[in-house]
Order: structure tokens, then C-alpha cells, then sequence
């Protein structure tokens, strides 16, 4: 009678929480907020790379009263992309606390603002460690490093090629031309450890209101200026920012570029091919491991034990496999270390790789006694970081385990037998020979 | 029916008064034997008080440590004891349990369970350990029977039994739950001492083995052993010195020190103490004087020339005593013998502690004895004593010299350390009973010997008996039956003040379990505060089975005991870096308390907080030793030494940082380092909401008795996880780092 709903509301658990497992980490739903439905057409190119990838896009207009990111507690997407700069207030329950609680519970943003961007996009970008201008109206110029265009212009339009040197997150593929970008910049918190610049600007750019004059320095310059900058949470999560939402358009995919000051003329900008590889990045396409299989057990044996004893001979392995975006594939390098660790490491070894995925090692404990933990703190550009512990107490030896007969202590067991004799012999000779 | 009952009932009473007419030793040994088995019950049912008023549970802090191990050997076994690492207290040092506890409180109580066991008696372990300590004081009444007839006469003995049957001094720490070393202790230590005062009387090898097997007992029950390794060295120096040195002694000494030493080094825990350390080295100064000492005499009784041997004995006492300077020299210097502990040294000089050692003056047993503690704990034996040293005095032998040595020892460690008055007591009872007893006997002679020339009628100059003697004395002083009576009259008065400040003592202090609390409530009714225990059930049910609670080291047992949860720091205070980092992180601000709790992977946080209850020994509270109201005596000062501990170790912290005018406050005029420091805020997070007292401002801390300073307190790494219903425990859960940063 009631098992009908309640099977019911499991399938819908079920569908729901296939949506991201760990099993397979690609994202599949994404809800695109829009502060008009102009850029659905505008931005067409890049929404389209992403639907052929296999992603199924859900535009809304940021302001409508009925977009909510969780219903009964479950989040209805894996990932959101905020390509509304100017709106103040979202529609609906959503605030910038619920978009960071969408991130802190695992899922993936792009966050794309513009010159006018609003409190609500500084503020989520603030959260994240990025600080946009507060000059409302300044834009990032640059008189060197320019992109030549038809009009002379102002210089806000600028070929970005100072690209972070990491496969991962930009691909095996080296960008040839450069990215054009016209927007905000922004700089990177210094206390913020986990915020990347994918995209800097050259040292001579600088923020400021491009139709003003510049009267006082401006607070942002140089390479100091980050056009482009990602995060990877410590729940992997992965957040994309971008100072220029025109960046993501099919004007800026399909136009040429031309650096000022540079003869080679590119016919088709950076950019389509930029933030392709860099939302793959972002969806967890690339870059994405995972640890299974930690195992840990004497040499000679089979089973993990529940405690170790000083000099033992343990060997130590895990698998760690990457995530391809259609299969996990075994990820190979040469860097992966394991501690043996009790508030400081006591051995630190470089594991051992088969090139299928196995990571192995071995090592004789410490003599020092305690509660240890086999540390994994795999953290390396791009991917995700791993952070494995597995707590392990290590015991002194019992009371029957040491050597039993000492060649150092013969002289002690010949002293005490001789004493015993001799004192045998002397109550003999003591009682009887008077 | 009736009739006939009656008839039966008097002539049985006919009967058995015609058969059974004893003679007057019988009578004597069957008075004797009565009273001694009625002190016997009286000294364990006195400690029952707890077990009535609460329930049959464990006290205090070390005895739950006490009991999860004995949980443990009687589960697991010997060897598994023996070999006992214990992952789950000091993280991540962990700490080997089976080679730093005296073992013998364990062991005795598990073999009582296993016993009854066998009787095919089903009691739970619990029981066993709530009534080990009665047990033993039971068995202690017994010692100091035999003990006081060795140095006096029965009666001096039935009265001692008496004494330390019901002395507070004595009951402090022994009342039912109150599981610790001390209850099993000061039955070996008064055993060793009665088996080493008879050994040296008769000479005899079997009572000195047996005393070096109450040694052993000793050794393996408590640390306060090496008082018994300095004072019978000290008593056979004594006995040596004002030439009563004798074979007995010889052979007694010398017995029990070697066994001894052999026997105390299997226990894991002392090893070779007895060879390498300084406190442990008059024992073998005097052993090997005593060889001197018969090598001498030998050489008196073969050589006859009077001139020669003190020669002899020049030469040999010198090279004798430079060859133990050199020694000891050298082994001090190599590092072969280790010097004095702190704890030693502490009891030398009383301020050494509070200087160097914070962790041991920060314990409030270790603090220097109020008088009204002695007071409290001794009643009439603290003016009986010396007139018992009197009565020593003047009937001196091996055996008083013995007594009179230990009271006078023991009295002044127990002036120095609140907890060694429960060494003193035994002595105190026994000189005390030497006083009652020989006072007693003395006035009753009179009046007897007063009331026999009177029946007599004829009187003078008959007999030569004690009697008339007696008699011809009385005529001199006509009042002195009168007197007589009206002394007896008065020690009877003063033992039964003894009795019942000694009943109201032990029912109104001493038998608190100090993990409930009581209160009088406003209409006189009593409030039972259980927080401690919900706040460790609490533990238990709702963390992880592996995460690691932080808290002062006070309650590190506890927690283990009964939250069954890992701690960073315990009661065995083995590790003053670890401790000190703990108090650090107590004492610092939020964000940097976090780096610590997060490189010791602490997971919750635990603070005892007293200011809704007015409970005063809380964590923020600073010392308060009360010195009308003793029994209050046992209050930490925790947050001082928090402060002090850390600041020993890591200068960063600075004591004067938390104080104002060299006073410490929580209200408004606190310092700014105080009001925000981290056991500030966990203790009044929240605190600010709450009206604890009608007519008082919201945050008004009734243990200090002020409105707090800092009412709007935020948490940003930790969040508060549980609060015990009348807010005395306190749990925090440690953040995760944030997310994106």
C-alpha cells in the first residue's frame, strides 16, 4: 500500500543520485543562468560544444522566480554556469550562500562577469578567492600587448596569451593564437591557496576607466591582472572565472587576431579552442583521480593487519586511476609518494608504478611506537588532489619477542650460576667440614 | 507455646552459663576477637556511604583508568595486559600501559573476580573494584591490630584497628568506588612495616622474607614504595647510630633489601630503579654500611688489642665512606644514576614544585596541607599523637623507635602534600591508640586499685602489688579516683566525637564520586547533577569510533573510560611537551588554537564549564583553596596552569598577557587576551543568552560570581556539538578546513 510511493521516491533517488557519483565524475546537468536570452544565440558556439560533449543544458534567465538548484534536499544539477554579469538578485531561493553551498557540496561553476558586473558576481567571485576592481566601471587596457582590430579603439581588447603552463587544465594541444578577452579584470587573494591565473594579463596592462582620464594610479596593474583564474576546492569542485563573458562568444570565437606589434596574423582567435579544453577542465573531463584499493600488510603476508609492531616490514600500494570522460584509465606517474607519518614524517618513499595504475612500496617501520598514518598528499597541478590517510597504531615489541639469549649477557648467567655453586659448596664445607 | 519458649530460652541460658563459664583469658580472647571482627565489619560498612547515597560506581579520574584496565586483564588476560599498547590515549604517542602502571591494584582485583568466579559467585567486575578499597582498609584494621600488640600490648592494638578503621585521613581514600593504588597501598605499606618491625625483633629469615614480600606487594601497587626504601634505611642508620645495632637486625635487613630489590625490579614499571636512581640509593648506602658494620665487629671479636682495631676502624671507615662517595660521584656523573625526580625533590623543599614543576603543583593533592585539613582528617589523634610520642618515648625499643620514626616522617610529608596525610595516617592512629590505650589502662588501674583497699577495708602495707602501691600513692592524692573517673569520663567523651566527626566525615566529604555532583537545592532537597557522565554517554553514541577528543588532561580517563574515545592527553602526565601544547591551544586565540587542534588531528573539544551551576572547580576557575570548608580542597586550578603549563614550554604564551593587576577576571575589566582566548570562548559561547540567576544580569557566571565580558562570542572554526543539560560539559567539533580557501 505505502511500499508503491516509497519505491517510487528510491527510483527518484536513484535517477537523482546518478547525476554525479563517484563513479563517474563527469558532469551531466547543467543549468545556465542568463541575464538575457540573447546570449542563448550570441554565445550558440560554445553552449553547442557542450551539448555535442554529451552535457544537457537548462537555460534560464537568472531573474526567474521559479530556478531552485535542490529540491528535497538533492541538487537537480552537477554544475552551473553563471553568464548573467549585470543581475542583481537571482530568481527563485537563489543567493550567492546557496550558489556557494551548490560549490561546497561538490559541484562545478563558471562564473563569467563583465565591466558593470553586479555586487551578487563579486560577491561569489570574492568568496572564491578572486577580487574583481572595485572601480565599477574600469576594464583591463593594455597599449602593448592589444589585439589589432579595424577600428582604433581603446585598447580594451586584448590578445591574452600568458597562459598557465599545465596540460591538465588547458590540454595537450599548445594554444597557437592568442585569447581575445574584454572585460574586468580581477587579482588573485593571496590567502586564498587553492585560486589558479589560467590566463594573465601582459605587464603592462592596467584597470581603469577606459573613457576617463587616469588620474590616480590604478590599484590593478600588471601581471598582477588575472583575466582568467580557476579553483579547485579541496571537494574537487572546480570553479571557473572569467573577467569577460565576450569571451565566451561566437564574435570572439570566429574573429581573427592580430597582437599588436606582432606580424603573424591568426585566422581564428584562441578562444574557441581556450575555453573548450578549459571547461573540459572545468567538468571534470580531465584531471580528475581517484585513490582505491590502499592496501597494507607485512612482507609475507596477505592481510591487512590492525597493528604493527616497531621493525616490521610492511609493503604499502594503492591504485589510482583518471577519469578519461568516458572510462577510468590508469594514471601514470612518477611522483606519487606515501609518509608514514605521527605528527612528522617518519618515512617518506616515491611509490613504485606498474603503469596500469598500481602504486606500490615497501619499508621497514620505525622504531618508535605510536599511532601512525599512511599519508597520500598527491597534489600537483590540475588534478585533483588526493588526500589519503589511514590511521595505524604501531606497538613496541611484548615481552616475548625479544632475543631470547644474548651473547652480552653470558658473563651474567655464568656469574649467577658460579655464584650458586660456589654458595652451594661453601654451606657444604661451612655445616659439615668442622 | 510461650511458656514453653521461655522455659527452653532460660534453661539454655542455665546451661550454657554453667558450661561455657570461660576462664578469664578465654573471656579475654573472645572479647578480643569480637571487637576485632565488629571493627572489621565497621571499617568496610563505614565506606558504604557512596554506594547508598549514589550508586555502585567509580570515583574520580585515576580510578577510572584503574578500572578500564582491570576490564581489560580480565578480559584479555595477563599477558595481554603485560603487553598492552594503548593507542587510544596520548595520540599519537600512544602509551604503553602494561610498562607504566603498578600493576598491583589490577592484579588483586581481577583475582578476587576470578575467584569468585570460581565460587560460582556472578558479580560484574565493576563490583569487584567498587569494593576493593573497603575490603582492603578492612584488612589494613587487621595489620594494625597485630601491629600496635607488636609495639604495645593488645589493647594498644584493638584500639589502633579502631582508629584507622574509621579515620577520614585514611577513608579519603578508600570509601567504596574510589578504586585507586592508595587502597590497596597502605594495607602493603602498614603489612611491610608490621613484617619488618617483627623481623627485627625475633631476627627470624621467615618474617623478613615475608616483609620483603609485602615489599613486593608495595612495589607492584603504588609509587609511594620508595618511602618505605628511605625510611627503613633510615630507621636501621637510626638503630645503628645510637648503638642497637644487633645480629636481628643484621639478618632482617639485610633479607628484606635484597629479596626486596630483587622481587620490586620484575614489576615492569620500576626495573632497575633500585640500582640506578638516587632515590633509591640510601638503601644501598645502608646495606653495604651494614656489611661494614659486621666486617668491623668481627674484626673487634678476633683482635683483642683495643688500640688496633680503632685504628682499624679509622682506616676502614674511611676507605668505606670515600669508596661510597666515589661511587655514587661517579655514577651521578656518568649518568648511571639517575638524579632525584622533581616529584623527590618536592617533598624536600615544599616551594620546589610550584618553581619548576608546574604540572605537579597544579594538581591540587600536591598542594601544601591547610591546618584545618589536618584537623579535618585527624580530630582528637592530631593532640593524641604526641602524647603517644610520649608514651614511645618512654618505653623505647626497636619497635617504638620504628613508630616514632614514621610518624614523625610521615607527619612532615603530610604537612608538605595534601594526599601524604593518607601515608601519616596509619602512624597517627598507631601512636594515637600507644596514647588512648596506655591512658585508659592507667586511669582504670586507679580506679580499680581505688576501689579494692576500700572493699578490702584492711589495706596498708599487705601485699607488695602494683595495687597497693598504687593505693599507698592514692592516699596522697585524695581526689585522684574522682579524677580518675572523670579523665575516663573525658576520653570517652573525646572518642565519641571521634566517631562521629569521623561518620559525618566520611558521609558528608569523603564519599562524593565526584563525576555526579550533588547540591542542596532551595528547598533543602538534593540536586544531582549528572552531566559528566551524559556528556561522555554523549561521546560514545554520536562521534566516530575514532576521533580524538581534546580536553585538559583531568578528564583524558574519564573520556577513554567512558566515552571510549581517543584523547590527546590523560591523567598520566608522562608527557609535559604534549600537555603544554594542549594548554597552548587552550590558551591561544581561535585561529591559532586551530593549527595545533589540526596537527593533532583533534576532532572535538571538551570544556568543563561551571559558571550555570556555580560549580568552582571548572576549567576557566583559578585556584581556590578554601581553607574553612576542606573538603573543597579538591578543586583545580585548571586554566592557570593551562596557561602556566603551555608557557613553560612555548614562551609565547605569557602568563601576565591574562592578567589584570596580577588577578585573573573574566568580567569586563579582563584582559583582551583573556577574552578571547579559546577556553574563554568555549566556555561562555552562549553563555551571554542565558539568565543563570534571577535578579541577575543575562551572562552572570555564578561560579566567579560576575557578569562576563565578552557576551557576543562567535565561533569560526569550531561549532558547538553538545551541552549537557546544566551546561558543566561543554563539546565542540573541530571545522573542517573551509573549502575554497
Amino acid at each position: 500500500m505505502s511500499r508503491a510511493p516509497v519505491i517510487l521516491s528510491f527510483l527518484l533517488l536513484a535517477v537523482l543520485g546518478n547525476a554525479f557519483s563517484p563513479e563517474n565524475p563527469t558532469d551531466r546537468k547543467i543549468l545556465v543562468l542568463l541575464d538575457d536570452l540573447s546570449i542563448k544565440s550570441s554565445h550558440s558556439l560554445y553552449f553547442q560544444s557542450l551539448q555535442t560533449r554529451g552535457f544537457d543544458l537548462d537555460f534560464k534567465l537568472a531573474d526567474d522566480p521559479k530556478i531552485a538548484l535542490q529540491r528535497y534536499g538533492q541538487y537537480l544539477y552537477d554544475a552551473l554556469i553563471l553568464f548573467s554579469p549585470t543581475i542583481d538578485s537571482l530568481g527563485g531561493s537563489l543567493n550567492a550562500a546557496a550558489i556557494l553551498d551548490f560549490v561546497d557540496s561538490g559541484h562545478d561553476l563558471i562564473l563569467a562577469a563583465d565591466a558593470s558586473a553586479s555586487d551578487l558576481i563579486r560577491e561569489i567571485a570574492t568568496e572564491c578567492g578572486v577580487d574583481f576592481d572595485e572601480d565599477q566601471s574600469a576594464m583591463v587596457i593594455d597599449h602593448t600587448s592589444f589585439a589589432v582590430s579595424d577600428t582604433e579603439g581603446d585598447h580594451t581588447l586584448i590578445a591574452g596569451d600568458d597562459f598557465i603552463q599545465s596540460d591538465v587544465i588547458l590540454g595537450k594541444e599548445k594554444i597557437e593564437a592568442p585569447v581575445l578577452f574584454k572585460g574586468i579584470g580581477h587579482s588573485v587573494n593571496p590567502a586564498n591557496s587553492l585560486v589558479l591565473k589560467v590566463l594573465s594579463a601582459s605587464p603592462s596592462a592596467y584597470s581603469a576607466n577606459p573613457k576617463s582620464k587616469l588620474s590616480t594610479p590604478p590599484t590593478l596593474t600588471g601581471s598582477a591582472i588575472s583575466l582568467v583564474s580557476v579553483v579547485q576546492a579541496r571537494n574537487n569542485a572546480r570553479v571557473l572565472i572569467s573577467g569577460s563573458l565576450s569571451m565566451f562568444s561566437n564574435r570572439f570565437f570566429r574573429s581573427g587576431v592580430q597582437k599588436a606589434g606582432s606580424t603573424i596574423n591568426h585566422e581564428k582567435s584562441g578562444n574557441e579552442q581556450f575555453v573548450t579544453e578549459i571547461s573540459k577542465w572545468v567538468f571534470h573531463e580531465r584531471g580528475h583521480l581517484k585513490a582505491v584499493n590502499v592496501r597494507h600488510h607485512k612482507v609475507g603476508e596477505a592481510d591487512e593487519p590492525s597493528i604493527y609492531r616497531i621493525n616490521d616490514d610492511l609493503e604499502y600500494s594503492l591504485e589510482i586511476y583518471e577519469w578519461s570522460g568516458t572510462s577510468w584509465e590508469p594514471y601514470v606517474a612518477d611522483d606519487v609518494q606515501v609518509q608514514f607519518y605521527m605528527m612528522s614524517p617518519y618515512v617518506l618513499k616515491t611509490m613504485s608504478t606498474d603503469q596500469k595504475g598500481v602504486y606500490y612500496t615497501s619499508f621497514k617501520v620505525p622504531d618508535v611506537y605510536g599511532v601512525f598514518q599512511f599519508k597520500v598528499e598527491y597534489e600537483k597541478l590540475g588534478v585533483t588532489s588526493l588526500s589519503l590517510a589511514k590511521q595505524i597504531p604501531v606497538r613496541p615489541f611484548r615481552h616475548n619477542e625479544y632475543e631470547r639469549f644474548i651473547t652480552a649477557a653470558f658473563p651474567y648467567y655464568g656469574a649467577s650460576f658460579s655464584m650458586m655453586g660456589g654458595f652451594f659448596l661453601f654451606s657444604l664445607v661451612y655445616l659439615y667440614h668442622k | 507455646m510461650e511458656k514453653a519458649t521461655d522455659l527452653l530460652s532460660s534453661s539454655q541460658s542455665m546451661f550454657s552459663l554453667k558450661s561455657l563459664k570461660l576462664k578469664t583469658k578465654q573471656q579475654e580472647l573472645l572479647l578480643r576477637i569480637s571487637i576485632l571482627g565488629l571493627v572489621y565489619i565497621l571499617a568496610f560498612i563505614t565506606r558504604l556511604f557512596s554506594v547508598l547515597r549514589y550508586e555502585s560506581m567509580i570515583h574520580e579520574f585515576d580510578p577510572y583508568f584503574n578500572y578500564r584496565t582491570t576490564l581489560y586483564l580480565t578480559q584479555k588476560g595477563f599477558y595481554e595486559f603485560w603487553n598492552w599498547f594503548d593507542s587510544e590515549s596520548w595520540y599519537p604517542l600512544g602509551r604503553i600501559i602494561g610498562g607504566t602502571l603498578y600493576p598491583g591494584l589490577m592484579v588483586t582485583a581481577a583475582f578476587i573476580y576470578w575467584i569468585l568466579r570460581l565460587l560460582r559467585f556472578a558479580v560484574h567486575i565493576r563490583e569487584v573494584c567498587v569494593l576493593t578499597a573497603p575490603f582492603f582498609a578492612s584488612n589494613t584494621t587487621l595489620v594494625a591490630y597485630f601491629f600496635g600488640k607488636e609495639l604495645w600490648d593488645t589493647g594498644a592494638g584493638l584500639v589502633a584497628a579502631a582508629l584507622i578503621a574509621i579515620c577520614p585521613g585514611y577513608i579519603s581514600r578508600s570509601v567504596a568506588g574510589s578504586y585507586d593504588n592508595e587502597g590497596v597501598a597502605i594495607f602493603a605499606l602498614l603489612l611491610t612495616f608490621y613484617l619488618f618491625v617483627k623481623a627485627v625483633k625475633t631476627g627470624s629469615l621467615a618474617w623478613s622474607l615475608a616483609s620483603a614480600l609485602g615489599y613486593f606487594y608495595m612495589v607492584s601497587a603504588w609509587g609511594g614504595y620508595v618511602f618505605i626504601i628511605n625510611l627503613i634505611p633510615l630507621y636501621v642508620l637510626v638503630l645503628l647510630v645510637v648503638g642497637r645495632y644487633s645480629m636481628r637486625l643484621y639478618v632482617a635487613y639485610n633479607c628484606m633489601y635484597i629479596l626486596g630489590m630483587l622481587l620490586a625490579m620484575q614489576i615492569r614499571f620500576v626495573g632497575f630503579q633500585h640500582v640506578q636512581s638516587g632515590e633509591h640509593m640510601a638503601a644501598m648506602g645502608v646495606f653495604f654500611l651494614m656489611q661494614v658494620f659486621y666486617f668491623l665487629d668481627w674484626v673487634k671479636h678476633l683482635l683483642n688489642d683495643q688500640k688496633l682495631f680503632q685504628a682499624f676502624l679509622r682506616i676502614t671507615l674511611t676507605c668505606a665512606i670515600s669508596v661510597g662517595v666515589i661511587a655514587l660521584g661517579v655514577g651521578t656523573a656518568s649518568g648511571y644514576i639517575s638524579p632525584w625526580t622533581g616529584r623527590f625533590y618536592s617533598l624536600l623543599d615544599p616551594t620546589y614544585a610550584k618553581d619548576h614543576i608546574p604540572i605537579i603543583a597544579s594538581v591540587s593533592e600536591h598542594q601544601p596541607t591547610a591546618w584545618s585539613s589536618f584537623m579535618f582528617d585527624f580530630h582528637i589523634l592530631l593532640i593524641l599523637f604526641p602524647a603517644g610520642l610520649y608514651f614511645c618515648f618512654k618505653r623505647l625499643s626497636d619497635a617504638t623507635i620504628f613508630i616514632v620514626m614514621y610518624g614523625l616522617t610521615s607527619m612532615y610529608f603530610a604537612g608538605v602534600m595534601v594526599r601524604l596525610i593518607l601515608v601519616a595516617t596509619p602512624a597517627v592512629c598507631l601512636i594515637s591508640a600507644i596514647a588512648v590505650s596506655a591512658t585508659i589502662k592507667n586511669l582504670s588501674l586507679l580506679v580499680r586499685t581505688k576501689t579494692k583497699p576500700t572493699q578490702a577495708g584492711s589495706g596498708k602495707g599487705t601485699t607488695s602489688t602494683k595495687a597497693s602501691s598504687k593505693g599507698a600513692l592514692d592516699q596522697s592524692l585524695p581526689y585522684q579516683k574522682n579524677g580518675a573517673i572523670a579523665l575516663l569520663v573525658g576520653a570517652f567523651y573525646l572518642l565519641t566525637r571521634y566517631a562521629i566527626h569521623c561518620t559525618w566525615v566520611t558521609s558528608e566529604a569523603y564519599s562524593s564520586p565526584s563525576i555526579v555532583l550533588a547540591a542542596r537545592g532551595a528547598h533543602g532537597n538534593r540536586v544531582i547533577f549528572d552531566d559528566y557522565r551524559e556528556a561522555y554517554f554523549w561521546l560514545r553514541q554520536n562521534t566516530p569510533q575514532d576521533a580524538k577528543v581534546m580536553s585538559w588532561w583531568d578528564y583524558g580517563y574519564q573520556i577513554t573510560a567512558m566515552g571510549n574515545r581517543t584523547v590527546i592527553v590523560d591523567n598520566n602526565t608522562w608527557n609535559n611537551t604534549h600537555i603544554a601544547t594542549v594548554g597552548r591551544a587552550m590558551s591561544s586565540y581561535e585561529d591559532e588554537a586551530y593549527e595545533i587542534m589540526r596537527s593533532l588531528d583533534v576532532d572535538y573539544v571538551l570544556v568543563v564549564f561551571g559558571g550555570v551551576t556555580g560549580y568552582s572547580s571548572d576549567d576557566i576557575n583559578k585556584l581556590t583553596v578554601k581553607f574553612f570548608s576542606p573538603f573543597f580542597v579538591i578543586s583545580f586550578s585548571v586554566f592557570l596552569w593551562m596557561v602556566r603549563i603551555g608557557g613553560g614550554v612555548f614562551p609565547v604564551i605569557k602568563e601576565p598577557d591574562y592578567l589584570v593587576n596580577g588577578e585573573y577576571r573574566v568580567d569586563k575589566g579582563a584582559a583582551p587576551k583573556m577574552l578571547n582566548c579559546l577556553m574563554y570562548k568555549l566556555s561562555y559561547y552562549r553563555f551571554g543568552e542565558l539568565t543563570t540567576e534571577y535578579g541577575q544580569p543575562p551572562g552572570y557566571d555564578r561560579a566567579r560570581g560576575v557578569e562576563i565580558g565578552n557576551k557576543d562570542i562567535k565561533l569560526e572554526y569550531l561549532e558547538e556539538a553538545f551541552t549537557t543539560s546544566n551546561w558543566i560539559v561543554r563539546i565542540y567539533k573541530v571545522k573542517p578546513p573551509k573549502n575554497r580557501w
